[in-house]
């Protein structure tokens, strides 16, 4: 199995991304550059964090049409695992591999933090390693991690179960307090319909190690593994 | 030609920008401002010489990058 990791100007995670998989979990990766057009070979696609073309415009927006993502979109409909972390996340948004936005966090500043996180649904090919309701310690890092959409979207993913991950006390409640930039239900990550592409807030790749004081983002990897063997 | 889009938030859609610079303008003792809703406006210069069909790519522009519709509207002016 093959990881890629696809990298824009701005990307400043694919290098953690690249050695989680590599030097982690021993597992084949490389990387993709933004202009390329083939996604030949990979198993699994990550959007890692960063600040792809400095944030002009909105977070992800002109990343989203980068050459390489016609391909990101063909591999997701055709089934492909697809995982964006951060500004990743908001990259699939913008591209619409996943509903809603991602919008400036509601107390305006930069949040560099561990915060626990909920594993809402543990039946997606990410989650599957995780226990339900299992609440993990993973670092976050941005300044637009607001998760909004419209009333009927937010509906549609409850009901489908695609909330997968969602910020919370450390007990499990997903609480206001809970809640560090003002996400709709407190949500940190959610998944797409057909559960093979992945957005999320926090940064698994910077919790799978303990000389990096969580372990808490492993089981994201492990589950894809998984998935793929 | 030039065209001016400018790129607003939805209405129900919470503006902490806006929030902020009319917390500032109340203490700057601004009392009469109710509300803040800061948009992007943009100016685009056109090689093109129907209006109609620009309006209709500069509105596929609005669509697919310089608006993101689940959050914000936008309206164009071509002069």
């Amino acid at each position: 199995m093959k990881f890629g990791i696809v990298v824009f100007p701005g990307s400043n995670c694919d290098h953690d991304c690249y050695h989680v998989v590599k030097h982690v979990f021993n597992k084949d990766a490389g990387y993709i550059w933004h202009k390329d057009t083939s996604l030949k070979g990979y198993d699994c696609v990550i959007l890692p964090g960063g600040f792809s073309y400095g944030d002009y415009l909105r977070t992800g927006a002109i990343a989203s049409s980068s050459p390489v993502m016609n391909e990101v979109v063909a591999f997701a409909k055709k089934g492909g695992l697809v995982l964006g972390i951060c500004n990743g996340f908001q990259i699939l948004t913008e591209a619409g591999l996943l509903p809603g936005a991602l919008m400036r966090n509601r107390g305006l500043k930069f949040i560099c933090s561990h915060v626990p996180v909920r594993v809402d649904n543990n039946s997606t090919p990410f989650t599957a390693k995780y226990g339900k309701n299992e609440v993990v310690d993973m670092p976050i890092a941005h300044a637009d991690g607001n998760y909004f959409a419209d009333a009927d979207t937010i509906k549609r993913l409850e009901d489908s179960g695609s909330i997968a991950f969602r910020y919370s006390t450390p007990g499990g409640e997903a609480t206001g307090e809970a809640n560090p930039n003002g996400a709709l239900l407190n949500i940190a990550g959610i998944v797409s319909e057909k559960g093979n592409v992945l957005g999320m807030m926090p940064h698994p790749e910077r919790a799978s190690e303990t000389e990096l004081g969580s372990r808490g983002g492993r089981g994201v990897f492990e589950s894809i593994i998984s998935t793929l063997a | 030609m030039k065209a001016k889009v400018y790129v607003t938030l939805k209405k129900g859609v919470l503006d902490p920008q806006g929030k902020a610079v009319m917390g500032a303008l109340k203490t700057m003792s601004f009392d009469e401002v109710r509300d803040v809703r800061i948009g992007k406006f943009m100016e685009l210069e056109i090689d093109g010489s129907s209006i109609e069909k620009e309006e209709a790519r500069i509105k596929d522009m609005c669509e697919r990058l310089l608006a993101n519709t689940v959050i914000e509207n936008y309206r164009i002016e071509i002069e």
